[in-house]
């Protein structure tokens, strides 16, 4: 069948299997291999994507679910060559060992702050609650996402000023 | 890797339409809400469809909760997240939210929804123990029309439901009584894990204080026990004491048939039920003194 839908800004039409879940649309047909398939199972959150804004599970959508609707994935999280601040916040702080977990819980993380500018620990403890990093232990993501709340808090200071 | 096995996919511009769709596809067609029950079964292969309708378009019909006299009213497509988030429920019925926020991981919140999880039934999912326990009806439209079922009807057992081949659970409605509130309580190993045990109860007051109706519900105990008669009859015309709610503690324990397995020895998992149960009545009745006080001070 044919789908149609928004990726990383961009609309792309493909004809595919309507079993085809969105996270092998993602990284087989469009070949965008950043978001990453653990589980299978809608337990580890490797596959997380942004859905309209919000983050899912993208092993547990069907591509034929996300037709007409907006998907963002991580490679869509740099643009004009400047990294998110949450991208940044990782390189920083250590939010990453092996790196599997990381598209999904950057993308995690960017949605936190688009709705929570100013997430405590346990915010953002709970937000990633869905998603499992094996090496971190999970306190350096957390610092991580801290560190891009401050930024962004720093930044939106400085245009204010300006 | 795991995917479904070869599927037909259809999207429901109206609940109409997707009865029309059912009805026409017969019975290898399911309708798919969030689909985090269905697709991980289906990947499972422990479900066999070809056909899915899909009704997420469907928001004016079925996303909606609504506060009315006398009555709550919730949309089967309304998602758990919005359950969570909805203060409009937290006077009367904060057992959403107790329960919301243990159901899965706010990812999967973000699709999940009450009426998936209603048609899912499996016995160790929250909701159906939630709206038992509040003495819901599920209301399921098919061709010839609506009809309103309570919820024992409703839940049949483990993955079986009220709901036929050609029909769709539209919206759960929930009574409104004074002098009375409710309670979740779930014992997990980790977010997003199954409960070892879980409990709802709803208490209603009469005027004098004493126990009017009380309700127990329990998840991952056994094939049936969303609803416990049996504490009902127990509770009803006493007053709302630790010795009555030990009592229904006892009882929740009885009606419970657990498997020992990785969460826990069945032994635990009784007393989990009894313990909750216990909790889940005395959360109940401080909330109901806490709102009496709070329309005194008012």
């Amino acid at each position: 069948m044919q789908v149609t839908l928004t990726v990383n800004g961009e609309v792309v039409t493909r004809e595919v299997e309507a079993r085809l879940l969105l996270v092998h649309f993602l990284r087989d047909e469009l070949g965008l291999t950043g978001t990453h398939a653990g589980c299978d199972t809608s337990n580890c959150g490797a596959c997380v994507v942004l859905y309209d804004g919000e983050p899912v599970k993208s092993c547990t959508v069907l591509t034929p679910m996300a037709g007409g609707h907006d998907v963002r994935t991580v490679e869509d999280l740099e643009r004009d060559d400047r990294l998110d601040p949450v991208q940044q916040g990782f390189m920083e702080c250590h939010g990453l060992q092996c790196g599997f977990c990381t598209p999904g819980m950057m993308l995690t993380a960017r949605a936190l702050l688009d709705a929570e500018p100013d997430p405590d620990e346990q915010q953002i403890r709970e937000a990633i609650s869905g998603q499992i990093c094996r090496c971190t232990g999970y306190t350096s993501i957390v610092r991580s996402v801290r560190w891009a709340a401050e930024r962004e808090a720093a930044d939106r200071e400085a245009v204010d000023a300006s | 890797m795991q995917v479904p096995a070869p599927l037909e996919y259809a999207r429901a511009t109206s609940v109409e339409h997707a009865i029309a769709l059912l009805e026409r596809l017969g019975e290898e067609a399911r309708i798919v809400a969030g689909g985090h029950s269905l697709i991980p079964m289906m990947k499972l292969r422990l479900t066999h469809l070809e056909y899915l309708v899909d009704i997420n378009d469907l928001h004016d019909e079925l996303d909606f909760i609504r506060v009315e006299r006398g009555e709550v009213r919730i949309g089967a497509l309304t998602r758990h997240r919005d359950l969570l988030e909805s203060e409009a429920l937290v006077p009367e019925l904060p057992i959403f939210r107790d329960a919301e926020r243990v159901i899965a991981d706010p990812v999967v919140r973000n699709r999940g929804t009450l009426g998936g999880s209603l048609c899912q039934a499996d016995p160790s999912e929250d909701l159906s123990s939630v709206c038992t326990t509040l003495g819901a009806s599920c209301v399921i439209r098919g061709v010839s029309g609506e009809r309103v079922v309570s919820m024992e009807e409703f839940y049949r057992g483990p993955y079986e439901t009220a709901v036929g081949p050609a029909e769709i659970l539209t919206e759960v409605r929930i009574p409104l009584r004074p002098h009375s509130s409710n309670a979740y309580a779930k014992v997990d190993r980790r977010a997003g894990d199954w409960a070892v045990v879980a409990a709802g109860a709803a208490l209603w007051l009469d005027d004098d204080g004493l126990i009017a109706d009380a309700r127990v519900g329990l998840a991952a105990v056994g094939p049936n026990t969303t609803g416990i008669p049996a504490i009902s009859e127990a509770l009803r015309g006493r007053a709302p004491s630790e010795e009555a709610f030990a009592e229904a503690g006892e009882l929740a324990a009885a009606a419970s048939s657990p498997t020992t397995d990785g969460r826990g020895s069945a032994a635990y998992k009784r007393h989990l039920a009894a313990e909750l149960t216990r909790r889940t009545l005395r959360r109940a009745a401080e909330r109901i003194a806490d709102r009496a006080l709070e329309r005194e001070s008012a």
